[in-house]
């Protein structure tokens, strides 16, 4: 009986949409009562093809949804116990929620320095700087860069990003399409690092990602969305196996390897 | 050629052209970080000016006290500006915002023309006037003063935006709202206190300019001189502003001697910077320091 409570008080989520509902401007309905789950301490996933509203829903979750005149209409967005639903950013960050946004959006015309140190702004106390240390050992080649933080490179952009998000001590980071534009060894060496804050430094991340390979390789949990829902979920192993996921986002799947349809798609291709 | 009166004329100049670049300095900081053209930069001066006139010769206040005074009444002043008439105006067309800061230095000067009347009228002696030979030339001491305050603000201000927590967030907010509010900066602080900031160093400036030359409705047109220094060094740079005025000051001084000397035209002073401002438009529209963005994908 002791084992199943601690079990249930382990498994209680660290984040819960219940049903949510966003609409842009007042008339554009994005998201149709999406619902997910992110267990403390895990990377959970979450797939799924262009405008099916995977950022929106990062957006719904850090606020920054009223910043694009987007707002939860229905639902409730439930973060240690409260309900943050249409919270203003500022307050949700200092609730110990980040969002690395799309793009890395870094601030270009600052040092790396300054980027991490804005990073902090929600903390007052003394550690600053040796987090800062903290970010360095994570990401060496940034310490290197003493220039503008716009000339550094895709990869090092990403990586001031994502180290910028530790700065803020956050409990659950929301990294939305951290393999953007990177070369494929950037994305590994991204996402080994993004695994490995994970484990020492307790951060639970949510993931979005187009690369499903990547992500579910690294995720414990996966949802698949489209056109403003969940369609599908599951742990790693079970989406990896399935013959849907497989087909659309890991680029297998049985009948694509037939000879036949690869045949005519290259034929295809070639016209185009 | 008098090269005497030339090299105390850029003298003045770069005098007067410290003050351009402090008041040049608030415009940027409004501009930067709100994105608002604020055409009552000049009123500011003038409030900030007559608001301690007032104190020290109404109420007999002493400068070391009513000084601070003017200056806590330009912060509140320059937060309620904003919260009041500009923040309803988030998100309004740019033309309207800028038919609400040109009312606003209307209003203001009629409001300071009214209570406090149109005459110039001099500040009680704050600090003993006497000139200051530097390298043969008569610089008076009150001059130097107002270069020297304009120098700590010029310094101040890069220390702010360069090391503090406050100035580091404006500066994030300038280059992109929605970053700022996902690093948990509040923009409506940020904009609050951009224009507060704004009114106290331009009050400041107000007040060691009327410590010069009196306090009148002249104050006022510093705002309208800001343009071709904020033009010149380019709208969104700080830097800018500071050599912009220094630029603009002394092209100023200069065309006064060019004027007295060999084109008698008259009042050339007043006009040249407004010249400079369309040649300036015309073959460098973002300025000498103008944003280029760094661009990368």
């Amino acid at each position: 009986m002791s084992h199943t409570a601690t079990q249930s008080e382990a498994a209680e989520p660290l984040l819960t949409l219940n049903n949510i509902e966003v609409v842009y401007d007042e008339v554009i309905l994005v998201l149709r009562g999406v619902s997910l789950e992110v267990p403390k301490g895990e990377i959970v996933t979450l797939l799924g093809p262009n405008g099916a509203g995977k950022s929106t829903t990062l957006k719904a979750i850090s606020g920054l949804l009223g910043t694009e005149d987007g707002k939860v209409t229905r639902g409730s967005v439930q973060f240690m116990g409260e309900d943050i639903a249409n919270s203003a950013p500022e307050q949700i960050v200092r609730q110990g929620i980040f969002q690395v946004m799309e793009g890395r959006r870094i601030i270009g015309d600052m040092t790396v320095h300054e980027n991490l140190r804005l990073g902090a702004y929600t903390r007052k106390d003394k550690e600053i700087n040796s987090d800062i240390e903290m970010v360095y050992n994570y990401f060496p080649r940034l310490k290197e860069r003493t220039g503008l933080a716009g000339y550094l490179s895709g990869g090092e952009q990403q990586m001031l990003a994502i180290g910028r998000a530790m700065m803020a001590r956050p409990k659950l980071m929301l990294l939305d399409e951290p393999s953007m534009g990177l070369s494929p060894l950037l994305v590994k060496e991204v996402f080994n690092i993004i695994q490995t804050i994970n484990r020492e430094q307790g951060i639970t991340m949510l993931l979005v990602e187009q690369n499903a390979n990547i992500a579910l390789k690294h995720a414990t949990y996966g949802y698949v969305m489209e056109s403003g829902k969940i369609v599908m979920d599951g742990t790693r192993d079970e989406l990896m196996n399935n013959e849907d996921i497989k087909q659309f986002y890991l680029g297998g799947g049985e009948e694509r390897r037939s000879f036949k349809n690869l045949k005519s798609y290259k034929r295809r291709k070639r016209w185009l | 050629m008098n090269t005497e009166l030339l090299m105390q004329l850029v003298v003045n100049g770069l005098i007067v052209g410290t003050l351009y670049g402090v008041v040049a300095m608030c415009f940027v900081l409004i501009y930067k970080s709100t994105r608002v053209v604020n055409f009552a930069q000049g009123e500011f001066l003038l409030i900030g000016a007559w608001t301690c006139w007032w104190l020290l010769m109404k109420f007999e206040l002493p400068f070391w006290f009513g000084f601070p005074l003017t200056l806590a009444f330009m912060v509140v002043f320059g937060i309620a500006l904003q919260v009041i008439v500009l923040r309803p105006m988030i998100g309004e067309p740019i033309i309207s915002v800028i038919m609400v800061t040109i009312g606003l230095s209307i209003f203001f000067q009629a409001l300071m023309g009214l209570l406090f009347g149109h005459e110039t009228k001099s500040f009680p002696q704050v600090f003993e006037t006497t000139s200051v030979n530097i390298l043969g030339m008569q610089v008076q001491s009150a001059y130097i003063l107002s270069m020297v305050i304009s120098v700590l603000v010029m310094v101040a201000f890069y220390y702010f935006f360069k090391y503090s927590r406050t100035g580091l967030a404006m500066r994030a907010t300038a280059f992109d709202q929605q970053v700022a509010q996902s690093l948990g900066i509040s923009v409506k602080h940020v904009f609050a206190a951009a224009w507060a900031i704004s009114a106290v160093v331009s009050a400041l400036a107000g007040i060691v300019i009327g410590m010069v030359n009196g306090v009148s409705s002249a104050l006022s047109f510093f705002g309208i001189k800001v343009f071709p220094v904020v033009i010149l060094g380019g709208l969104d740079s700080i830097v800018g502003s500071v050599i912009g005025g220094l630029i603009i000051g002394v092209l100023e001084n200069v065309a006064e001697f060019a004027d007295s000397q060999w084109l008698h035209i008259g009042n050339l002073y007043v006009i040249a910077p407004f010249y400079a401002l369309i040649i300036i438009l015309m073959i460098k529209p973002y300025g000498l320091f103008g944003t280029k963005d760094i661009e990368r994908i």
